[in-house]
């Protein structure tokens, strides 16, 4: 995201992703720009997934966050450049594993992880990295399944994306 | 370039995904195991997120008010441009397997094609796809492998469901007017001059899984000039049925 003013990241700062309620959509890095247009902001927002059912209500999040600070904002969808999960902030990354969702690795563990070669994938619950795939999809078209032969914690994983 | 060409193009692009995403989507809460559900229901996810990137654009082309609904579901049957492949049912879990592994293999050659589009919006919803796409490879190559190398009756019913579904390939390698027209501008790719990796890069995987290719195949075409299979009419009375009888209702 573009510098804005600082009040205007707060306000961002405090919508989150309704799927991971812990995570800021400014850490998820899908607010790629902010306009300031007569009477209003416009925020640029990207989809994670193209069929993110998410994206609607964090739309109607951020024009109700502005509202409440008796400020107007729009929402417009971008494309381009495409999200990754590259674009997720170490902080973000962080409020995930707090949660229990383990954070995307870089694309080669991500494929030796997803294909079974290699386990690379931390347990979020005992740091075991004993674990196995579940499924390929989890329990959101951005996450994969998986399960920790140590602790047994099954545990979902943020499927690295670029 | 006029607009209806584009559009025409447009539609075609997003009729195949949208057609098999519906197929996907029966699926819903009847996969053969839990897993299974959600990744076949999450790739019907991720078909419609795509198909409302391209028929947004296709309704901002049409004008006067048009939305990407109006696009989606309020055409006649003629008119819908998809390959013949996706709208054959989902008989059993191979012939899902199977269709979507046919499927995949083109459409992921496809994204990685249309990301050198000289139309920056269809570039850029192919680099968005293009991430999703492959994961949808990787998962039905898995399961053409498990499925024809796994026991007898797996094996049988994958042959099956080839057997059946093969004639149906030719025609997504095969362009139509628009398509050689859109190739010529640098819009669309060549697909014609994909059909050999296509079909190497199937058998391979064909070969692997311990499936044969079928012998004197009669290859079908005519979805993509809106002539389709029987399965199509049923296939749209589900999906059109909320817009015909409340138009422009929303949820």
């Amino acid at each position: 995201m573009e510098a804005v003013d600082q009040n205007i990241e707060e306000i961002l700062y405090s919508v989150s992703d309704p799927e991971i309620p812990v995570l800021s959509i400014v850490d998820m890095g899908i607010i790629k720009k902010v306009e300031s247009i007569d009477d209003h902001y416009l925020i640029h927002i990207t989809p994670t997934y193209s069929g993110c059912p998410a994206m609607d209500t964090i739309e109607d999040d951020i024009v109700k966050a502005f509202d409440e600070q008796g400020l107007e904002a729009k929402v417009k969808h971008v494309l381009s450049p495409a999200w990754t999960t590259d674009m997720i902030t170490e902080k973000g990354k962080q409020a995930l594993e707090d949660y229990g969702i383990a954070a995307p690795r870089d694309a080669s563990v991500d494929k030796a992880a997803l294909s079974g070669e290699k386990n690379q994938i931390k347990c979020t619950n005992c740091g075991s990295i004993n674990t196995k795939m579940v499924s390929r999809f989890g329990s959101t078209a951005c996450k994969a399944l998986f399960q920790c032969e140590e602790c047994g914690e099954p545990f979902d994983y943020f499927k690295c994306l670029r | 370039m006029n607009n209806d060409l584009l559009y025409d193009y447009i539609i075609h692009l997003g009729d195949s995904s949208m057609i098999l995403g519906q197929r996907l989507g029966e699926l819903c809460g009847h996969g053969p195991e839990l897993e299974t559900d959600i990744a076949l229901t999450n790739i019907s996810l991720d078909l419609f997120g795509q198909v409302r990137n391209y028929f947004q654009y296709a309704a901002e082309l049409l004008g006067g008010g048009k939305t990407e609904d109006h696009v989606a579901m309020l055409r006649y049957e003629h008119q819908y441009k998809n390959v013949m492949l996706v709208e054959q049912p989902n008989n059993d879990f191979a012939y899902v397997i199977a269709r979507q592994h046919f499927y995949d293999q083109f459409h992921f050659m496809l994204m990685q094609a249309l990301v050198n589009s000289k139309d920056e919006r269809l570039a850029a919803v192919a680099k968005k796809s293009i991430m999703e796409v492959e994961y949808h490879l990787d998962l039905s190559t898995t399961w053409m492998k498990r499925l024809g190398d796994g026991t007898e009756e797996s094996n049988r019913r994958l042959q099956d469901a080839i057997d059946h579904l093969y004639r149906f390939t030719q025609e997504l390698t095969t362009p139509t007017q628009t398509e050689k027209q859109m190739a010529n501008l640098g819009i669309g790719p060549d697909i014609e001059a994909m059909q050999e990796k296509y079909y190497n890069d199937l058998h391979a995987v064909m070969e692997e899984a311990k499936v044969s290719v079928p012998a004197n195949v009669v290859f079908q075409f005519g979805g993509k000039e809106g002539r389709h299979t029987e399965q199509m009419g049923y296939i749209l009375a589900d999906f059109q049925f909320m817009q015909r009888a409340y138009p422009d209702m929303k949820w």
